[in-house]
């Protein structure tokens, strides 16, 4: 994996990867890929893709009303909150 | 009163030979005393606790006493427990104080169960030996300087330290069987969907399930049979009614019509030798017990650990991405822009093994990538589902070693990830498959527990607690402890 890779990694991942840490981090995303390329020698021709353990059918409830959630309980944990909403830095100039 | 099982503190309690605040404050002294150094516990709610037990004692003397009315546990840091901080093991959540409780920790209260605290893991599950918690490792009780185990590290060395009688766990790849293979204590991973996933911090969420802690089978039924049932918040959770596993831990007189598959891949290059003696000893319990040993093939068993690190990556960078810094969390200081809010929050709140994993499964993930990884591990996957079905033909269970090494120094392994994820090859197949899998004690090697690993039939739980209480009425390995902590 070169750094180039790397970084659209982090970036798909939204982490930042110092020029440092790089090699290193490298090397190990490397001696994890080759630990699970050793799936490639697997025969899987016409083998149905697992996603899931169980076969469950999405269960029904009864449509009977539920408590809301409590917003105010819920954005107590929050960073930073006005009026209810989420505050995060300005997205539009 | 620390050396008694959760059994006995149940039957203490029942007969008024002590209270529930006597028993709390008891295993809160000696958490103060040993956690300092063993550091099971990232939290401990001592005055809470307290609480809970006068008020479990009121219940039993008006005649209210729920099946654990009264039986302190702890909770690994991954549930939800509304008002108290739940960390997953990571600084990300080291501020997080849930409004909520999950459904596994709210069933123990129902049941009169009272929390001591929150036990220390590996960050978001990640890891096997409790090294990548943001909290500090956790000390082997039978050797300081060894790890404990993992995810589940917390939760292992406080039940084989007797800071606890039990304890919840969750189990991705092994995080129950194999802390508790390596801290001599019995650790149970029910079938996929046994137990609600509601408020348990999400790893990879088709292979996550949560099981409990103790020291005996007998134990393990008793919080398992509390926790397990459908719940309406995760429609994963089976609509399967859950038996009287403690009612029918004594069903069978013997094991007489038990099949045991032992498959001739778990015995092969990497088992340390003195653990293959040891299993290979309890096992001859078992046929003295009257089960016959079969042998099988799971021919597929060397992909599960390729799979997973294809499966499990993929499924946590897709969980992961809602620590935003937005929300709930940690929040970098001063972003700014809304890219550098998500970047910095994330990277400076995640461990080390969290972003490998993540960069892992957003690889997998990735344009051009997605079939020949994730497609193929999901293929590989089916085909160790489909070697389980052809085994569970000729066998009811299949037993084996949990681990293929006893516990290793602390910091040994933690250099080398791939070497730490191969300690988990005999355990993760189970969890591709979705069975439920039992680790107990069944000796020791190099002075250290070893692990023997039952699995059994989706849903089956009933058969593995049988056999195992039937091995522990035979054996007293489950009874050893520490000598240190058993005083």
């Amino acid at each position: 994996m070169d750094i180039e890779q790397l970084q659209k990694l982090a970036t798909l991942s939204r982490l930042n990867i110092t020029p440092e840490q790089s090699p290193a981090l490298a090397e190990e995303l490397d001696n994890v890929l080759r630990l699970v390329d050793q799936l490639q020698a697997a025969k899987t021709d016409g083998i149905e893709p697992m996603a899931h353990p169980l076969q469950i059918d999405q269960p029904l409830r009864r449509d009977t009303a539920a408590q809301p959630a409590d917003r105010s309980a819920l954005q107590n944990i929050a960073p930073a909150t006005e009026a209810g909403l989420y505050l995060v830095p300005k997205v539009i100039d | 009163m620390h050396n008694l099982t959760l059994t006995q503190s149940i039957a203490g309690l029942r007969n008024g030979q002590f209270s529930s605040r006597e028993l709390s404050e008891a295993l809160l002294a000696r958490i103060a005393e040993h956690n300092p150094s063993l550091n099971a516990f990232i939290t401990v709610t001592a005055e809470r606790a307290l609480a809970s037990a006068d008020h479990a004692d009121q219940q039993r003397v008006a005649g209210n006493a729920g099946p654990l009315c009264g039986v302190p546990i702890a909770h690994k840091d991954i549930f939800c427990t509304r008002d108290v901080r739940t960390s997953a093991g990571s600084k990300m959540l080291d501020n997080f104080v849930p409004p909520y409780s999950a459904t596994a920790v709210e069933r123990l209260e129902q049941a009169g169960a009272i929390s001591l605290g929150k036990a220390n893991m590996d960050e978001f599950a990640m890891g096997s030996s409790n090294e990548t918690s943001y909290y500090g490792a956790v000390q082997n009780p039978w050797a300081r300087d060894s790890v404990a185990g993992g995810s589940s590290g917390g939760s292992a060395a406080a039940v084989a330290a007797r800071l606890v009688a039990g304890a919840t766990a969750t189990d991705t790849g092994g995080s129950i069987r194999q802390p508790a293979a390596l801290c001599g204590i019995t650790g149970l991973k029910p079938t996929y969907g046994r137990i609600s996933r509601w408020g348990m911090i999400a790893y990879a969420s088709s292979l996550d399930q949560a099981g409990p802690m103790a020291r005996s089978a007998e134990d393990c039924a008793l919080l398992l049979r509390e926790m397990a049932g459908h719940d309406q918040l995760d429609s994963t959770s089976a609509e399967i009614a859950v038996p009287d596993y403690c009612g029918e831990l004594n069903q069978r007189k013997d094991l007489s019509d038990l099949k045991i598959g032992v498959p001739s891949q778990y015995f092969g290059a990497g088992l340390d030798d003195g653990v293959a003696t040891a299993v290979r000893e309890a096992l001859a319990v078992y046929e003295s017990l009257g089960a016959t040993l079969v042998e099988i093939e799971l021919p597929n068993s060397a992909l599960a650990i390729p799979a997973y690190y294809v499966i499990a990556p993929a499924e946590a960078s897709a969980n992961l991405s809602r620590f935003d810094g937005v929300r709930y969390g940690y929040r970098c200081a001063d972003p700014k822009d809304l890219e550098d809010l998500y970047r910095r929050s994330r990277s400076e709140g995640f461990g080390d093994e969290v972003k490998r994993r993540i960069m892992i499964g957003s690889y997998a993930l990735s344009a051009g990538y997605y079939d020949a990884y994730y497609r193929k591990a999901q293929q590989v996957r089916q085909l160790i589902k489909q070697d389980y079905d052809a085994a569970f033909n000729q066998c009811d269970l299949i037993a084996g070693p949990t681990t293929p090494n006893t516990a290793w120094a602390i910091g040994e392994k933690s250099s080398d990830p791939v070497s730490m994820y191969l300690e988990d090859i005999y355990t993760i197949a189970t969890n591709l498959a979705g069975l439920p899998g039992l680790s107990l004690p069944c000796g020791f090697a190099q002075g250290k527990p070893v692990g023997l690993q039952l699995t059994g039939r989706h849903f089956d739980e009933s058969t593995l607690l049988q056999a195992a209480h039937h091995y522990q009425l035979n054996s007293d390995w489950h009874q050893r402890g520490p000598e240190e902590f058993c005083q």
